[in-house]
């Protein structure tokens, strides 16, 4: 039972219900995502388990030490990179290496091994200061300086959020690797299309785990049928599929809106025709296969 | 202690790039060291002087050189009657009117003494009042010299002791010097650990083994050093550019500050466990820092003070340790002399750190 385990926790600020019941069990050396839009709790479940703050109930455990009891012990043997960048700006890229690695008692020679291939990527720079670097190589300087310790588990908090696209998907092959060296590792994104690169992902909302699955999984879920829908006037297209009788829900999904229909009595001709109807043209109806960001919508749709 | 050096290296290497702290730390002092004091000067010179001298004598005639040669007065008008001087005073011209009577050398060759009369204006107090002051030492002076002087007996003597010449620079000095290590251990320690607040620095620094302790520690040290540095520069220039070199021991002023920074970084360290960004830190020690000046005897003495001021400036660390300053520097005392003022700033450190220790335990 080493990993992460999480059993009922809930935390509040003042007025707001940041986590709510939460509960979560991540095995050893397994990438798991965090998914959910900004405010649904990622980064205060995120502080409880780096022993940043304490849970107003429940309890945690990380590598099988207690998050309130043992943070002491916890704290040397986990990795965070907290979704702001916080480096020292003044200090050149080695120069936060090196310190971080004293930090944590240890040397950077020691575990070169583990970050050199991110270190070699911004390793031109290395007289350069922290904040004169670009929003990638913070990212990756910022993932060298949570790994320096050879840490167990690293949390990772939004790494990606801000970042181009290209280096978001070397990103992600960075995590692949480290999870190869067995590292328990708990990520958490905005981005739905991140969510595939994880063993298991966690959709949340409003301080809720709503589902709790392999991306596959998540998606084949998803019972009801779903189709994508293009015209030639898309803003009130939205509304009048949502007015429409056999629709269950309908998002706006970049170039096309996903419609889920309410069952599959209702189908492609009805539709078309009803949209004729409303005097849309070049109107283009698909059936398509579910994203987690589909699952995600429809579980919203439930809170 | 081997991570504690390396804190320590990153603080002096952040305080170093950091493109405006090291000019507000070093260059702002030494300005205003070189200010202050000039401008700070409670001497009263150019007092507007309004004479009417319904004598017309030769006494009379001396009378007013000697008072215009004494280099505080200048004479607005020579008026013809009192209430020509009092539109004088009224159009804000002058401050202080003479009145020298009819028969004034007569008198006081007959009698050997007259009346002289003294109007000033007590709109602006200090100057009023200096003013007189001054009038009335130059004119016992006056009776001096024309052999009047014993009409009372013993006449007065004044001797102004550890600063003969009342060289108000002498005494503002040492005082400033005190203000600068104020700033330096309240205010910039205060800013310095909420910017990495601010930052999310500190997130990393919680995450990490690093006993709160030590990064505290690394934090106070550099603003320890730093102090002692500006004390330096201080002394250095109260030397060079205002001749002043303390009569006591520089031992005795180093241990003092030693103690009195350690205090000012907790303060520092306490404010800054209340705020989450600098503008909070830098209201809150502002509004202490102000309050903690003005009422610790650098400006205004102490002993001018209403009752209720004066008890409430027992409270103020700022007080003690300028009033050391000014004993060591002028009058030379001993640390034996200042047993006291030693326990009551140790005092003053604990508390602070105390306060900040406690701030820091809650956050957590």
């Amino acid at each position: 039972m080493l990993g992460v385990q999480i059993a009922h926790i809930t935390k509040t600020y003042r007025d707001i219900q940041a986590l709510h019941d939460v509960s979560l069990s991540i095995g050893e050396g397994e990438l798991f995502g965090l998914i959910g839009p900004d405010g649904a709790g990622k980064t205060t479940l995120f502080r409880i388990l780096t022993t940043l703050i304490l849970p107003d109930g429940g309890s945690a455990s990380v590598c099988g030490l207690d998050v309130v009891k043992d943070w002491k012990e916890i704290r040397k043997r986990v990795g965070y990179m907290p979704g702001r960048f916080s480096l020292y700006q003044y200090l050149s890229v080695e120069e936060n290496l090196t310190f971080f690695a004293t930090v944590f008692h240890t040397t950077v020679k020691e575990n070169y091994d583990l970050i050199r291939d991110i270190y070699v990527q911004i390793e031109t720079f290395k007289k350069r200061r922290a904040g004169k670097l670009s929003g990638g190589m913070k990212q990756k300087l910022a993932l060298c300086c949570a790994l320096i310790h050879r840490p167990d588990v690293l949390f990772l908090d939004e790494p990606t959020t801000g970042v181009d696209p290209v280096s978001r998907v070397e990103f992600w092959n960075i995590l692949d690797r480290l999870k190869k060296q067995g590292i328990t590792i708990l990520v958490s994104t905005p981005y739905m299309d991140e969510a595939s690169r994880c063993d298991r992902i966690s959709l949340m909302r409003s301080g809720k785990c709503l589902s709790i699955d392999t991306p596959d999984n998540i998606r084949k879920s998803f019972k009801k049928p779903l189709l994508a829908v293009q015209a030639d006037n898309m803003y009130t297209l939205l509304r009048d599929v949502r007015k429409w009788t056999g629709t269950y829900s309908c998002y706006a999904f970049g170039d096309s809106h996903h419609l889920t229909l309410k069952d599959d009595t209702s189908n492609t001709g009805m539709l078309k025709s009803y949209l004729e109807g409303k005097g849309y043209h070049k109107i283009l109806i698909k059936a398509i296969e579910p994203s987690v960001e589909d699952c995600f919508m429809e579980l919203g749709d439930n809170v | 202690m081997k991570t504690l050096r390396f804190l320590l290296e990153k603080e002096f290497k952040q305080i170093k790039r950091d493109r405006f702290l090291p000019k507000i730390i070093f260059i702002v002092p030494i300005l205003q060291l070189l200010i202050l004091p000039f401008a700070a000067n409670f001497e009263m010179k150019n007092i507007n002087l309004s004479i009417i001298d319904n004598d017309h004598s030769v006494y009379s005639q001396r009378l007013v050189n000697k008072i215009l040669s004494s280099g505080y007065f200048k004479l607005t008008d020579v008026s013809s009657g009192y209430d020509e001087s009092l539109t004088s005073i009224e159009s804000n011209e002058s401050d202080i009117i003479v009145e020298i009577p009819n028969g004034f050398e007569k008198e006081l060759g007959r009698e050997g003494k007259t009346e002289l009369f003294i109007a000033a204006n007590a709109i602006n107090g200090t100057k009023g009042g200096l003013g007189s002051s001054y009038l009335g030492n130059i004119i016992q002076h006056f009776n001096n010299e024309m052999g009047y002087g014993h009409s009372w007996p013993g006449g007065i003597t004044l001797r102004h002791l550890f600063n003969p010449h009342l060289n108000y620079k002498n005494y503002m000095v040492p005082g400033i010097m005190v203000f600068l290590l104020t700033l330096i251990g309240g205010f910039i320690s205060a800013l310095n650990i909420v910017s990495e607040k601010e930052k999310g620095t500190i997130e990393q620094i919680n995450v990490s083994p690093l006993p709160k302790s030590l990064f505290l520690l690394s934090k106070l040290i550099p603003f320890w050093i730093i102090g002692f540095i500006l004390l330096t520069i201080g002394a250095t220039i109260a030397w060079l550019i205002y001749g002043l070199v303390p009569v006591g021991s520089f031992g005795t002023i180093y241990l003092f500050a030693a103690i009195y920074l350690i205090a000012f970084t907790g303060f520092g360290l306490a404010i800054s466990s209340i705020s989450s960004n600098q503008q909070q830190a830098m209201f809150t020690a502002f509004f202490f820092i102000i309050i903690f000046a003005l009422m610790s005897g650098l400006f205004t003495p102490i002993n001018s003070m209403p009752e209720w001021a004066q008890k409430i400036t027992l409270f103020n660390p700022i007080r003690y340790f300028i009033e050391v300053m000014r004993m060591v520097y002028l009058k030379g005392s001993q640390l034996s002399d200042l047993k006291e003022y030693f326990f009551i700033v140790c005092l003053f450190a604990l508390f602070f750190n105390v306060l900040a220790i406690l701030g820091y335990r809650k956050n957590h």
